[in-house]
């Protein structure tokens, strides 16, 4: 092995330390975490992720957070599709303020949105419900989606617009059947970063949320301050929060390298 | 069928880009526009398409005023310069697509998609998909798909452009016969003067967002009726100077000048410019009576087997165009050999007023 390469090798171990720590955990018990230090689990155990798959207060974590996730995701993508195109497509009074704006959005951190959102969630009825937390995603998800769509849509030139509606396409039926597929490696790679960004996302999900929406992020600290040290179950939740998002950038790698290749990523 | 504009404009922001135009095309033969890039030949045709509505004017169909009718409403197709298609379609479902949209019987709709498929050779493709087909058959799916519906008319906004020189003569030798007996108006974008005179049939020379002439293809080329249709309609360009009349003889600078006949020589005495072809500016002397010029040559080239020299006169740029393979030297004075009778006299205000030629 040429010594080059050892330098890469060295980071990827670096990177995938806590990875290996955490799904090395999650295995050991509570005892022997605490106990010292040790590589390897010297007692393998399976009771952490029986416990998770078998207690409701901890699968139903992950149910609504996937609930709430995938709700945002599809409104994120259904209003940021009509939107990146108008932004790719016609030029309007204030279109790159407009863009500009919607991005800034982005800028501020959640906690300036969460008293707000938590306010009037309550006045209108929606707290502790899974459209809540949705739709607060949405404050930080449309921009991204309209973004990495507007990047993939000029991408496309005018001229298959116009070939469609010659061809006797109306607009919604080319935006669908013709548009909508063109640009689908786009649409994959703004739903990724949709799923991601309501998926990591804690503070939001934990105001909006008391019971019945409860998302499983939320349930991981709860578990700490009132149960004790029950490391092993947390670092196995832990390991079960990581796989929905590496099942999903397997499915959405390539798409992932052609939006870096658009610069839109 | 036939298709007209009546005083259209188009205006976009505070630009002009088409000014008041009115033009009609008919069946039969290619309606060739004709112009550089940016001149306005697209407008044209997305103005007639309905792509993009006039400032002011109307288009007419058939005795139908179809100003405000979307493109979707108007049957038309449209062949662009840029190879478009459905990318996730395979060959076959993109030429189907406008039978589809249509509502055609499937079992129509695959003889006919067949029937273009086999006209453009596109027989073995149609499972394909257009990514996977070179930048012809890509280009003639999209001619396919503009011919498989029964539209009144059809525009080609230089279709032909983008192809390698060996495939553009190939299509340009096969379009008129695919698109002739179809009953439908063709219009054909072009910038290449040598295209429209090969493709014959009738031409309107776009000039800056107007049109400076519209006749049969050969005739206007024969005789551009000013200035500027002289210069958009001649590949390389052509030869323009001043000169003065003075009775029967025009005086191009102070050594040079040649007597006139008839018409030229019935005008009356001034300033003129003169507009010569470069193909008869030649290096070699020809049979006609001709004019002597020395110049020093700037910039030569070859194209298939003529030669292009350039040459100055003193502050004029003059081009040549001969058959054959000439030596020039770049550096050097040559005489070059230019033809009265050839010659275009054109009045101060730019438009023609006579030929060389109009004694012949």
């Amino acid at each position: 092995m040429r010594p080059r390469s050892l330098v890469p090798l060295l980071y990827i171990i670096f990177l995938f330390l806590p990875i290996y720590w955490l799904v090395a955990m999650s295995f050991k018990t509570t005892n022997e975490i605490l106990g010292g230090f040790s590589l390897f689990p010297q007692q393998w155990t399976f009771d952490n992720y029986l416990t998770i798959f078998t207690d409701p207060t901890w699968y139903w974590g992950y149910i609504n957070s996937i609930i709430y996730v995938s709700m945002n995701t599809v409104i994120s993508l259904a209003a940021a599709l009509p939107a990146a195109y108008a932004f790719s497509r016609f030029s309007f009074l204030g279109d790159k303020h407009l863009f500009f704006w919607l991005f800034t959005n982005r800028m501020a951190p959640a906690a300036v949105f969460a008293l707000p959102f938590f306010q009037l969630y309550s006045a209108v009825g929606l707290f502790d419900t899974h459209l809540a937390v949705a739709l607060a995603h949405c404050l930080f998800n449309i921009p991204l989606a309209v973004w990495i769509l507007e990047g993939f849509m000029s991408g496309v030139p005018k001229e298959l617009d116009e070939t469609a509606y010659v061809d006797g396409y109306s607009f919604p039926r080319f935006f669908v059947t013709v548009f909508i597929p063109t640009i689908k490696a786009g649409v994959g790679v703004a739903a990724f970063f949709c799923f991601m960004f309501s998926w990591v996302e804690l503070l939001l999900a934990k105001t909006l949320t008391a019971v019945e929406a409860k998302p499983i992020a939320a349930v991981m600290t709860r578990t700490a301050s009132s149960a004790g040290y029950e490391l092993g179950l947390l670092a196995a939740a832990g390991v079960l929060t990581i796989i929905p998002g590496a099942i999903v950038i397997y499915f959405v790698r390539n798409y992932i390298a052609k939006g870096f290749a658009l610069g839109r990523v | 069928m036939s298709l007209e504009l009546r005083n259209v404009t188009k205006k976009v922001g505070g630009e002009t880009h088409i000014y008041e135009t009115s033009i009609s095309f008919d069946v039969g033969g290619f309606n060739i526009l004709l112009g550089a890039t940016n001149a306005g030949k697209s407008t044209l045709i997305k103005l007639m398409a309905g792509l993009e509505k006039p400032s002011s004017g109307e288009v007419w169909v058939d005795g139908d005023n179809v100003t405000g009718v979307s493109p979707q409403k108007r049957n038309i197709a449209l062949v662009h310069q840029f190879f478009v298609n459905y990318p996730h379609m395979t060959v076959f479902e993109n030429i189907a697509s406008p039978l589809r949209v249509q509502g055609i019987a499937k079992s129509e709709v695959e003889a006919r998609v067949e029937e273009a498929a086999n006209i453009l050779q596109l027989g073995p493709m149609l499972k394909r998909r257009p990514q996977e087909l070179s930048g012809g058959q890509q280009q003639r799916t999209a001619l396919a798909r503009a011919i498989v519906k029964k539209s009144k008319a059809i525009f080609l906004d230089e279709p032909l452009a983008n192809l390698d020189y060996k495939l553009r003569e190939e299509l340009r030798e096969q379009l008129p016969a695919l698109l002739s007996g179809r009953g439908t108006v063709v219009i054909y974008a072009t910038s290449e003067p040598t295209e429209a005179l090969l493709l014959g049939g009738r031409t309107a020379l776009v000039y800056e967002g107007r049109i400076t002439q519209m006749g049969g293809t050969t005739e206007i080329y024969r005789t551009p009726s000013n200035l500027t249709s002289a210069r958009v309609f001649s590949d390389p360009p052509i030869n323009l100077a001043p000169v003065t009349k003075r009775g029967d003889r025009v005086f191009l600078g102070e050594h040079l000048s040649w007597t006139v006949f008839e018409k030229a020589a019935a005008l009356p005495d001034g300033s003129y410019t003169v507009g010569i072809r470069p193909h008869f500016v030649t290096p070699t002397e020809p049979l006609d009576r001709s004019v002597a010029l020395r110049g020093r040559v700037q910039i030569t080239e070859l194209s298939g087997s003529e030669s292009i020299a350039h040459f100055a006169i003193g502050e004029q740029t003059w081009v040549s165009l001969a058959t054959g393979i000439h030596a020039y030297r770049v550096g050097e004075e040559h005489e070059f050999h230019m033809i009265p009778g050839q010659c275009f006299y054109f009045a101060e205000n730019g438009e023609l007023a006579a030929k060389g030629r109009d004694h012949v």
